[in-house]
Formats: structure tokens, C-alpha cells, sequence
């Protein structure tokens, strides 16, 4: 029998289906592995060892009641700690929300909840998802399982480790401007960012409302596509989810004979790591062999993405993260005189340096006098970026290129020069700007033994055509 | 020569819509619940939550747009107003600036000079805020979410009002309007309507408008007369003094009849309104429009016409009873019923009108169903009871809403008209009251006054007057 | 570097933010923000000319809810995250000033 912790979500959902192994059994292992590698990693925040037994015998019994019978019944997941989980410690990686206990669950967590799910605990972030490589959170760093002097990529850093280092079977992330799929790419693990709307809202705690989006972080592409099956659709509580049709393990498919693969020459320029480039040129040539036409093309508007992102979503987030004010939840500063005091005090004790920075920066780029030059000029390179996608989804099926430009850099390189962590996003953020579905698949590994991430990029909707790209990809590459 | 000077005025009005919940949850909009008791999540700003439109306040704002001649904005949406006040959760509050979904309106009031159309610049949707009390004898404030998200209009109009008569006249013409519609009480006192008074004085005959200052906390009319006097003197003795108006948010204090500056070092009035991305933009084609003003209702103008054609009424009293669609409403069901508008419209002018002054109510409280009041107009003209009785029940009608002949059954109020009965206690009574007998057989035609009040009183009420009137002269 | 923000600048938006920065915490802010600024400057590279502003990718629109009340008195669980309640209620300093 396989090791649990070595199982996929699928593997293990079937073998507990199969009562090769109880629900007990594979989440005890779990939070016996959490045990061991917690000092190393610190990919959680809150690890809900009591509630996860007794979530995983109620479980059992509707397994085998046969009233649970989805994929991931019985399946230990772990949750990024931005998503709202009732009655549990929900932080946003921030000391504003040391204590907030929400009183309702997001959305996507409700899903996995009734699919028999079992999560086991929160995962660690950037402070409001604000940053990439899990370096800005309150509560410490998390370390990347291949090797701990390296970061894990954030926002989402604790989900991708938790998957990496095997302390969850796999896990919720969320994806602003790439917060899914770099980490991902970092941990080697799988990661996928739906098409904006895809997957509910509500829930998540915003940062920028018109990027944000849930998504998987797992171990294969098979799990990728059976998590976002359960996760997806519409939900009457976020205006802007989407009915979709969510057949998406029907693409888990052998098979890119005729499929249109684009390679932006844009994406392979300049600053771009020569073993992660040849890494995704391989990969490319591999869904060649396979039958897929790969050419290239010249996306552009390419170094346009990132300025335009950090406007949009710091100026939501400006606005999103005004409700933190000492009033109605979380953290309010000892002493103040008076409440204007007491909101510049509480927030400026509550926030984190690069948490700050976004909502100076965003408020600026909103106020009186700059608002058109600097926010709706982003709004309108945003309309031109979205139509250099649509024009090159007329000629290929999926984009394919890199993640992020590096490896995982060492710990404390990156926020010494916030610019240059920003810089890293180049390849992921235009994807959440036109609201498209993109996916990390590990495609190699560099000298010093750091996984390379290949990012798949599809038009809207058509995340079935980077879960058969991937798939097939996949397959003839072998596990890891 | 003493400079002439002239107001200009322009009005914000907030009305809070009629509808069962709030704008973007769906918690209620009652008044009266425990602090707190009708909120949820998503109205009081808890992370991750999310507004969904309410599609009445929608179709409340563009009813209001379509009878106040707006054009409907084909494709509207929300924006986020941003400022921090405890009042507000989410320290934005969801409002419309860029693309509001009524614009270019007008409505006509009466005025001194004839008619005269007032502008309307825009109407937009936005959630209401939270109620802030005082925690009293603390230097604290206590805060409930109850009113946060409960929807509301915004009713811009252009500075077109000169007066404060021309401002109550607007006022009036809005209220009508709107409480027609059904869209909200449209109640000062208890703020489901607010105006803020944007106000500028400049010399007569000038094109350029003066600095405003806007004012605030109106919670009457008489609040509204008193506020644009006194702010448009302080404004004219500054400019005469030759100080500068300065643009500001001023509060009325009605108790002292000033106004004081809103200002504070800690507002920078800078709301960095931008499209609020958790909302989807509203479309309204012209389908939807039509079905909407197909559903407006027969405004007063038209209704005062066709009261005139249809019942034999006074016009003073079709005035007082279009002035409300409440009252007209009762009025057409209960002459639906009886067929009698001059009796219906009696009851209506002198005593409901009586009852609702000395109780400090107005037209659009009167719980009385048509029903019942049909039934005690035909319990008098079939003289079960006498006018006198009549009106008792009427006021326990007006407070409780009783079935007036259920009433007169189990109270036993139904007038004696068996002679035998009456004849009986007449003869009491001229009994008892030699001197007055003696007096009306002198001729003092008077005295039989006195006998049927006291022939009444013996009969508790329950007699007609006019049969004891009769008898009594037969028997003396 | 094209951008300078000044201390005045810096004031304001902690106004607007409701942020206190330290004198050091300030320098700073100037200086990062002036780098962003410069860094956004790049998008007046392109023409946007016509260019209709978009703030949502795709056309979704008519999101309603009916006007049904669906949530009853749920005031504990609101209050329990108030870092200071009395009688139902959240406490804040006095506002009226």
C-alpha cells in the first residue's frame, strides 16, 4: 500500500472509498507529519488538530453510510489563511487580525467541507496576501521543503509548502497577481488560478476585488482538475462568479494531437534565468513531440503588466483594507485619544511594512487630482492587455511560458528591494489583469536542486485546455 | 445704496426606499429592532463578505427617476465613497458618482410667480449608515448597524430654488411624488427623508454664483425655513463685512437656530471614488423601462382631474385627500364600497383629519380599512346608531381598526326605536323635569332642548335624536 | 528620478489612509512611493486614446437579489469580535466633537 502521505488527493480519496485506509488514519498521519515538520517549515498558522478528528470520524460515518461519495471525501486539506473559516482563527498572516474568529466560511471552503474535505489547518501568507515569498507575514517565515534557506514564493507560500513538504495532501490558495502559481512553481507543486469568477469569493478577504481569485495547490494535475470541480461555480453571494460549466476532469486527457501552443518571444527576454528558460523550452518541445503545433509570437504590452497591476491592486486594496479599524473586529491599539487617534493607531500598530506601503500607494493613485492619471490610465492599459490576449487566443489554444523569472531566492533576498520583488511578477500578473485561467506544472529543476515551474495560460473559460496541455505534459514527464 | 442680494439653493434629498431589505443583504429594514438585531456579515463590513443588489431598490430609484422626468442611465453603476467614520463599516460607502441611474430630470412646483420647473442633476443609489448614540456621561459612542445598508436615493437637483418657500414647495412636490409611488414614506422627523441645503447668496443681476456651504441635520421643514434665513444672513453680513464665504459642511442646530462648521483637521473630504469591483454593473433597457411606467401609479394631478369629473366633492376637500395616495386610496375603496364620496369624503375631512393633528400623525398613518368605514356609513344612514355614536366608534376604529357592526353588536349600541321603550323613560323624564315642562309649555321653545339631552342621556346615546324630538312634543 | 513626493504629500495620504508613520517610516514612504510613481509613469508610453477604462473583464451585469429578508437576529455572533461592546452595541470613542 502506498504511504499516505505520499497519495494524491484522488489516491487517497480512493483508497479510503476502498477502507484500505480510515479518514482517522489519514488525517492522525497528517497532523503527525505537521508534528515532525512544523519547526522546519512553519507552513501553518493554525493547525486544527481536535477539530480535524472529530471532522474526520463524522466523515467516515457518512462515507460509509454511502451519503459521501465525491473524490475528496476523507482527504486532509490545508487552507490559506485569508479564506474565512467559522469558527476558526482566520489572521490574513496579520497581527490586525490575531484574534478575529469569523463567524461564516468562504464559499470554496464550504464546498470542500461538504465534499468530506477534512481540513486540518491554516497556512501561512504574505500580510493580506500582500507580497511573494511569504517573508511579510506576522506570524514568521515559512520555509521551502527542498531546502529551507529558501523561500516557498507567496503569497500563497504555507499552502504550496504544506503540499511540498507533504503536511496537507493538498490545499486552497488564492491568486492576486500570481500568488498561486509562483509558489507553486517554487514548491514544485501544482497550482492553478481559474478564470476570474470561476470560483467564489465570498469569503476571501479581499485584496484586489477585481484580481483575486481561489484556486488548487496539489500534487498532480489530475487533483488540480477534481479540486476545481468541487470548488467552481456560481455562488448567489459574489455578484461577480460565473455560472461555468465544470466538467473539468473530462480534459484529464492523453492527447494534444492539433492543440495551438503560443510561446510569447516577450516572456524569454531579458533578466529571465537561463536553466529556468531552458526548462520551459523543453517542456514546450516535449507537448511537441506529442503532436501539439507550438510557435511563437510576440505577445506585447509585457513590460506594461506590472505597473498596471501594482495601481489596480493597490488602489483596492487601499479601499478594501479600510474596514480594519479597530471597531468591529480584530486588533485595536492600547491607548488613543480620540477616534481619529485611535484608527491611525491601531492601523499603523496592526499593519506590516508592506501592507503599508500598498495603501499609501494606493490611496495616493486614488486622491483628488492623480485619480485619472494614474488609475484610469492602469484601467485603460488593462483594456489593451486583455485585447493582446483575446487576439492571441484566436491563434493558439494555450499560451505557454515561465512562472516567475528565478528559482526560489534564498530568505531576506527579496525585501531589501521591494521594486525588484515586485519585478519577479512579470509573467504572472497580466494573467489576473485580463482574468484568464493559468496553471503552474513543475517542469525541472535547477543545479542547486530548486524546482522550475511551466506556466499554461488559457483563454477564458477554457481551463480545460491547459488541464489537457498540463496533462499530457504530465504524463510523459513522470513524477518528480 | 443698500446692495440687493439673492439666494441660490440647491437641495441633496436622501430617501430611504420602502423596501423589506437592505440594499445589499438581506437583513431587514424594520425600525425599532434592539441595536444590532438586523445585521449580518456583509452589513457590518466582516472580512470576505460581499454585496448582492437588491433588484426593488433598483426598480424603487427608477420609478422615482421616471416620474421626475429623468432620463434612465442605460448602463449604471457603483462606486466606492471612501472615508473613515465609525457610522459607516466597511469605511466606504457604496454609492453611485460616475454613472448614477437616473439623470436631467425636473419636477414643477408652485410658486408666488406662477409655475416653475425645479432641475434635477441626477438621482443615485446608495446604502444608508449605521446609527452612532451617545454613551451617556462617557466620552464614548456607542454604535448600531441596524440602518447600515438600508437603501436610499439621492435626489441632486440643480441650484434653481431661490426661497425657502420655493424649498418646502420642492420638498412637498418630491414627497408627493415619491409617497405616490409607494417608494418610501418620505418622513423628515424620522429621516426616511433628509435634505442637505447647498446654499449661496450673490447680488442681484450677477451670473456667477457665490461660494456654498452646504448644511446639514434638517429634520424638518420648519427646521429647513429657519436654517436658509439665518444662513443666508450670516452669508451677506460676511460678504458685507468683507470676509470670504468659505466652502464647508455646516450642522443646524435647531434648538439654537445656528449652524456650526463641520470641519476638522482629520477630514481631507478627498473620497478617492473609484468602481466598486465586487459590484457588476446595472442594465436597463428600454423593455424594463416601459414595464415600470406601465406600473406607475395615477399621480395627484390626474387624480384631482378626474375627482372633479366623478364625485361631487368640494375641491378643498380633493385637495386634502389627493395630498396623499394613502388617503385617496382608502377614499376610491371605501365610495367603491358605499357609494356615497360625500360621506366617505365627511369622515375623511373633519373626523379623521381632528384625530390625526391631536395625535401628531399624518395622512399616511391611518390604519382604518375602507372596509369598516363603509360599514359605519351604512350603520348611520340605516339608523342603527346616531351620529353621535357613530363618531365614539369612529375613534376606536381610527386606534384599533374594529369592525364597527361587531362593535355595535357587542356593546350593545344599537339605537332604541321601539316606542313603547322610549315612550317609557319620556315619560321619566318629564317626570323629573317639571321646571323645564312647565318653561316649554310657557313657550320657551328651548326647554325641549334640554329634555331630549336628557332623554338621550337616560338612553346612553342609543336613542335618534329626532324620534325623541317628536315624541317629546306629542307627549307634552 | 522624475517623481518627488513632498512631506505635505506623505501628511495627507497618512490622513486619508489613517496611517501615523515615523519620521524614519516617512523617508522612506517618500522614497518608495516616488520610485512606484516612476516606475507607473511608464504606462503614459502608450496611447490610450479612446481606450474605454475596464474595471471588470467580462460582461457580466444584473446580479440580484430579490427583496426576500433572509437573515434574522444573528447580534451575538456579530458582537463577538468587538474589541469593545456594551449592550449590544460597538464602542468607540466619541465621535461628536
Amino acid at each position: 500500500m502506498k504511504n499516505i502521505l505520499d497519495c494524491t488527493a484522488v489516491e487517497l480519496g480512493k483508497m479510503i472509498k476502498n477502507k484500505e485506509v480510515t479518514v482517522m488514519e489519514a488525517v492522525e498521519v497528517t497532523l503527525n507529519r505537521i508534528k515532525e515538520k512544523e519547526a522546519d517549515y512553519h507552513s501553518f498558522i493554525t493547525v486544527m488538530d481536535e477539530a480535524a478528528m472529530i471532522r474526520a470520524r463524522e466523515v467516515q460515518t457518512l462515507i460509509d453510510e454511502g451519503k459521501l461519495t465525491g473524490p475528496l471525501a476523507g482527504v486532509p486539506v490545508a487552507i490559506k489563511d485569508n479564506m474565512c473559516t467559522k469558527g476558526t482563527l482566520t489572521t490574513c498572516a496579520s497581527k490586525m487580525l490575531h484574534n478575529f474568529v469569523p463567524v461564516y466560511s468562504a464559499t470554496a471552503v464550504e464546498k470542500l467541507e461538504s465534499a468530506g474535505a477534512i481540513i486540518i489547518g491554516k497556512t501561512n501568507m504574505d500580510e493580506f496576501a500582500m507580497g511573494s515569498t511569504t517573508e511579510t507575514s506576522y506570524y514568521g517565515v515559512t520555509k521551502n521543503p527542498w531546502n529551507t534557506e529558501h523561500v516557498p514564493g507567496g503569497s500563497s507560500g504555507g499552502s504550496a509548502a504544506a503540499v511540498a513538504g507533504k503536511e496537507c495532501i493538498f490545499a486552497l490558495g488564492s491568486d492576486t497577481g500570481g500568488s498561486i502559481r509562483q509558489p507553486a512553481s517554487y514548491c514544485g507543486v501544482v497550482g492553478l488560478k481559474p478564470t476570474y469568477g470561476t470560483v467564489s469569493r465570498y469569503g476571501l478577504i479581499a485584496y484586489g476585488s477585481s484580481l483575486d481569485q481561489i484556486g488548487p495547490i496539489c500534487k498532480d494535475v489530475t487533483d488540480c482538475a477534481t479540486i476545481l470541480e468541487v470548488i467552481a461555480g456560481k455562488d448567489s453571494k459574489d455578484s461577480t462568479s460565473v455560472d461555468v460549466e465544470t466538467d473539468y476532469t473530462s480534459a484529464l486527457v492523453d492527447d494534444v494531437k492539433g492543440m495551438r501552443i503560443g510561446i510569447p518571444t516577450d516572456y524569454f527576454g531579458e533578466g529571465l534565468d537561463k536553466e529556468v528558460k531552458e526548462a520551459v523550452l523543453s517542456a514546450a518541445k516535449v507537448l511537441q513531440k506529442k503532436g501539439a503545433i507550438v510557435e511563437e509570437f510576440n505577445l506585447s504590452l509585457v513590460d506594461y503588466a506590472i505597473p498596471t497591476y501594482y495601481t489596480i491592486a493597490t488602489a483596492e486594496a487601499s479601499s478594501n483594507l479600510e474596514r480594519f479599524d479597530g471597531v468591529k473586529y480584530g486588533y485595536r491599539t492600547g491607548e488613543y485619544k480620540g477616534l481619529h487617534n485611535m484608527y491611525k493607531k491601531t492601523r499603523s500598530e496592526g499593519f506590516g511594512e508592506e501592507v503599508k506601503r500598498r495603501i499609501m500607494l494606493g490611496s495616493f493613485v486614488l486622491s483628488s487630482g492623480y485619480y485619472d492619471a494614474y488609475y484610469l490610465k492602469a484601467l485603460r492599459v488593462k483594456a489593451l492587455i486583455k485585447k493582446a490576449f483575446d487576439e492571441a487566443f484566436q491563434k493558439y489554444d494555450v499560451i505557454l511560458g515561465p512562472v516567475a523569472p528565478n528559482v526560489a531566492p534564498k530568505l531576506g533576498e527579496s525585501l531589501k528591494d521591494p521594486m525588484k520583488m515586485y519585478l519577479s511578477d512579470i509573467y504572472t500578473t497580466s494573467v489576473n489583469l485580463a482574468g484568464l485561467p493559468g496553471m503552474s506544472v513543475p517542469c525541472g529543476f535547477s543545479k542547486s536542486g530548486m524546482p522550475i515551474g511551466l506556466q499554461l495560460i488559457g483563454d477564458c473559460y477554457k481551463e480545460k485546455n491547459i488541464i489537457r496541455a498540463a496533462y499530457a505534459y504530465e504524463k510523459e514527464r513522470g513524477s518528480i | 445704496m443698500v446692495k440687493q442680494y439673492e439666494t441660490v439653493i440647491g437641495l441633496e434629498v436622501h430617501v430611504e426606499l420602502a423596501t423589506k431589505t437592505k440594499i445589499f443583504c438581506g437583513c431587514s429594514t424594520a425600525f425599532g429592532g434592539a441595536p444590532n438585531t438586523h445585521t449580518c456579515p456583509v452589513c457590518t463590513g466582516m472580512p470576505g463578505t460581499l454585496p448582492v443588489l437588491n433588484k426593488q431598490v433598483v426598480e424603487y430609484a427608477m420609478a422615482v427617476g421616471l416620474a421626475t422626468n429623468c432620463t434612465i442611465t442605460g448602463d449604471c453603476k457603483f462606486d466606492r465613497k471612501n472615508y473613515f467614520y465609525p457610522d459607516n463599516p466597511q469605511n466606504y460607502q457604496i454609492s453611485q458618482l460616475y454613472l448614477p441611474i437616473c439623470h436631467d430630470g425636473y419636477v414643477e412646483i408652485d410658486t408666488e410667480g406662477g409655475r416653475k420647473a425645479i432641475r434635477i442633476h441626477e438621482i443615485h443609489m446608495e446604502e444608508d449608515a449605521g446609527k452612532l448614540i451617545h454613551d451617556e456621561g462617557r466620552d464614548r459612542s456607542l454604535i448600531d448597524y441596524n440602518r447600515s445598508g438600508v437603501p436610499l436615493i439621492e435626489i441632486v437637483s440643480e441650484p434653481d430654488m431661490r426661497s425657502s418657500e420655493e424649498v418646502i414647495a420642492y420638498l412637498e412636490t418630491l414627497k408627493m411624488i415619491i409617497q405616490y409611488l409607494g417608494a418610501s414614506d418620505c418622513k423628515l422627523q424620522e429621516g426616511s427623508m433628509r435634505a442637505d441645503v447647498n446654499l449661496s447668496v450673490r447680488e442681484v443681476g450677477t451670473k456667477e454664483f457665490g461660494t456654498r456651504t452646504e448644511m446639514k441635520n434638517l429634520n424638518s421643514f420648519s427646521a429647513i425655513t429657519h436654517a436658509i434665513d439665518a444662513e443666508t444672513q450670516r452669508q451677506i453680513a460676511l460678504i458685507e463685512s468683507g470676509e470670504k464665504v468659505v466652502q464647508e459642511t455646516r450642522r443646524w442646530d435647531e434648538d439654537k437656530a445656528v449652524s456650526y462648521t463641520m470641519r476638522s483637521k482629520e477630514d481631507a473630504k478627498d473620497y478617492r471614488y473609484f468602481p466598486d469591483p465586487d459590484l457588476v454593473s446595472v442594465k436597463i433597457d428600454k423593455e424594463w423601462i416601459e414595464k415600470i411606467r406601465k406600473n406607475q401609479p395615477e399621480f395627484r394631478p390626474e387624480k384631482m382631474a378626474r375627482y372633479k369629473q366623478e364625485f361631487d366633492i368640494p375641491d378643498y376637500d380633493i385637495e386634502i385627500i389627493t395630498e396623499t395616495k394613502h388617503m385617496a386610496d382608502i377614499f376610491e375603496a371605501t365610495v367603491a364600497i358605499c357609494h356615497q364620496p360625500k360621506k366617505v369624503s365627511n369622515w375623511l375631512m373633519v373626523e379623521t383629519l381632528r384625530l390625526l393633528k391631536e395625535t401628531n400623525k399624518d395622512a399616511t398613518d391611518i390604519i382604518f380599512s375602507p372596509d369598516n368605514l363603509a360599514k359605519l356609513i351604512k350603520l348611520t344612514d340605516e339608523k342603527v346608531i346616531n351620529s353621535s355614536v357613530a363618531k365614539e366608534i369612529f375613534e376606536v376604529m381610527f386606534f384599533e381598526n374594529i369592525d364597527p357592526e361587531k362593535y355595535v353588536e357587542e356593546k350593545g349600541l344599537k339605537m332604541v326605536s321601539d316606542e313603547d321603550a322610549l315612550r317609557k323613560v319620556i315619560e321619566e323624564v318629564i317626570e323629573n323635569n317639571p321646571q323645564s315642562v312647565e318653561d316649554y309649555r310657557n313657550g320657551k321653545e328651548k326647554a325641549i332642548g334640554f329634555l331630549v339631552g336628557q332623554t338621550m342621556k337616560a338612553m346612553k346615546g342609543k336613542a335618534d335624536p329626532g324620534i325623541v324630538n317628536k315624541m317629546l312634543k306629542e307627549l307634552l | 528620478m522624475a517623481n518627488i513626493i513632498s512631506d505635505e504629500t506623505i501628511e495627507y495620504v497618512g490622513i486619508l489612509a489613517k496611517l501615523e508613520l515615523s519620521d524614519d517610516e516617512k523617508e522612506q514612504a517618500k522614497k518608495d512611493m516616488a520610485g512606484m510613481l516612476d516606475y507607473f509613469d511608464k504606462l503614459n508610453e502608450l496611447d490610450t486614446t479612446g481606450i474605454t477604462p475596464m474595471s471588470h473583464i467580462f460582461p457580466i451585469h444584473n446580479v440580484f437579489r430579490e427583496d426576500v429578508v433572509t437573515n434574522g437576529d444573528d447580534m451575538e455572533n456579530i458582537m463577538k469580535n468587538a474589541p469593545e461592546s456594551k449592550n449590544g452595541t460597538f464602542v468607540v470613542p466619541i465621535t461628536v466633537e
